[in-house]
């Protein structure tokens, strides 16, 4: 029963879920899981909108948003206290990885480094079981939250 | 295909070159010794079939100040539930006119290692009973006393001051009685299920990752010998599925009643994690 948690991509039970997430999204955004992650890269927009980087910024050390920093250490955000050390540090991120593939990081972790990874999947329904029903059916970030996530990652260049 | 793996390998080797900055975490290296007197045992070889080499208290991930505040009977807060503890074990409650003493007479050799052997098969139940449910059940059955409600206060104390009995005897469940094995079967099946929004299992964190801090939380193998423990942050005494339920909740999953199936069957399975290792109780613990 258990071991399938986040791989049991059942199209049948997604396209019900599909259709829940589809009706709440706005207008002109991707819904979660509808739009398939290609080769570990995901090129097309969630809004159309433009990512803002300050806005991501904060998403990124928000502790009830992103909470990145939970996992990685990132010198931009050096004020702010207690970086976690699970995931690699973030500096020059954009030096190793494309916009479409930063997106397709952030949008579903496990897409791209595989079903093991620790990293939370931020705009995906495919999680683990029992979700409390205070975020059932619901993303971690908003559409234009990864965007800006992803608009501030772009920032992290160290060459 | 070769083409992507290869796209993989270079991915991953630009990302170990982030990793090799990391702060780097892992146990320390030392020793506890109680009292300058009585030494724990926190670093012991798995048993067969374990996922690690060797099992480490918690007790290693912590602070110095907290590590010491552990090796210090008379600094340790959970002391305190410990005196409590043995209070109502010699305090006559219920209809029976009973105390714990007044069955268990000679507590020092009665309890001594017992906190150590459980959770246990109890046959009349027909489920793993820890020690909260063993006390529930005397009080029902032989003191005709209400049973405590979860994690009511004299609850922790007197399952604390029993533990403490056991200190620095080595934990171990087993396994051969009754159906135990099936419910170690169906905690290791929980311990490896991701819940939650976060989609995360006890796995994720405390097999994959202890050793690294994840956000100022030094992640140990999550061992439960040192339960009940003193949590600094709550200034209060933790129940074991207090904790559990705290690190469930934190995957944002619903997290199962205390004493449930789910819960008494993880119980079973960690308990084993952690074989060999000495009873802390009471731990201390951020
Ligand atoms: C619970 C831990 C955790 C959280 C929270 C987390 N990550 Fe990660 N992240 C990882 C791990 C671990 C990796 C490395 C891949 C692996 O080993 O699975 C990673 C890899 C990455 C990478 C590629 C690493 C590189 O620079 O080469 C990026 C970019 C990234 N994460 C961004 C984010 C962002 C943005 C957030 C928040 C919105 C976030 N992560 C939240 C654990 C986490
Ligand atoms: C998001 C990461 C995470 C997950 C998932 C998680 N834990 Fe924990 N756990 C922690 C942290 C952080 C602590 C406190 C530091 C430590 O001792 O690791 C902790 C502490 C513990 C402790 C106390 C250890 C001690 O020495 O006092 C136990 C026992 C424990 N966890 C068991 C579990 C079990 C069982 C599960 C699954 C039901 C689980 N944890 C899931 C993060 C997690």
């Amino acid at each position: 029963m258990f071991k399938g948690a986040t791989q049991f991509s059942l199209p049948a039970a997604f396209a019900g879920l599909a259709i829940l997430a589809a009706s709440a999204a706005a207008a002109g955004t991707v819904a979660p899981d509808s739009v398939p992650i290609e080769d570990m890269e995901m090129s097309q927009s969630l809004t159309g909108v433009p990512g803002d980087p300050l806005a991501g910024r904060e998403a990124f050390a928000d502790r009830k948003k992103g909470n990145c920093l939970a996992c990685h250490a990132n010198a931009d955000l050096s004020a702010q206290l207690f970086h976690g050390e699970v995931g690699p540090v973030l500096d020059g991120a954009a030096d190793r990885w494309s916009e479409a593939q930063l997106r397709a990081i952030v949008v579903n972790s496990k897409d791209v480094f595989g079903e093991q990874t620790i990293m939370p999947g931020f705009y995906t329904l495919k999680v683990g079981i029992n979700v409390d029903e205070k975020f059932a059916g619901k993303t971690i970030l908003s559409a234009q939250e990864v965007e800006d996530v992803v608009a501030y990652l772009l920032t992290l260049k160290e060459n | 295909m070769a083409n992507r793996t290869k796209r993989i390998a270079t991915m991953f080797a630009a990302m170990m070159v982030g990793t090799s900055a990391s702060l780097a975490g892992g146990p320390v290296d030392d020793k506890l010794v109680i009292d300058g007197e009585l030494e724990i045992n926190t670093r012991v070889p798995a048993p067969e079939g374990h996922p690690f080499d060797e099992l480490i208290s918690g007790w290693h991930y912590r602070t110095p100040e907290t590590r010491d505040l552990e090796a210090d009977s008379f600094q340790n807060p959970g002391m305190l539930y410990v005196e409590r503890g043995e209070e109502i074990w010699n305090t006559v409650d219920g209809a029976a006119g009973k105390s714990c003493a007044s069955c268990h007479e000679d507590a020092e050799t009665f309890l001594k290692g017992l906190g150590a052997s459980y959770p246990k098969w109890n046959e009349e139940a027909g489920k793993p009973f820890n020690i909260e449910l063993q006390i529930n059940q005397c009080r029902e059955q032989n003191m005709q006393a209400e049973p405590y409600k979860f994690d009511a206060d004299d609850q922790k104390a007197l399952t604390t001051y029993i533990k403490h009995q056991s200190l620095g005897m080595p934990m171990h469940v087993d396994l051969s009685e009754g159906e135990m094995q099936d419910w170690w079967e169906k905690g290791k099946e929980l311990y490896y299920t991701r819940t939650g929004q976060l989609n995360l299992a006890c796995a994720t964190c405390h097999e994959n990752y202890n050793g690294n801090y994840i956000r100022a939380d030094h992640l140990s193998q999550g061992n439960v010998n040192g339960f009940p423990t003193y949590r600094l942050k709550q200034s209060a005494m933790v129940s074991l599925h207090n904790r559990f339920r705290g690190c469930i909740r934190d995957t944002r999953a619903a997290f199962p009643p205390a004493f449930s199936d789910d819960l008494m069957a993880l119980e079973v399975y960690v308990t084993w994690r952690g074989t060999g290792l000495d009873i802390e109780t009471p731990a201390v613990r951020q």
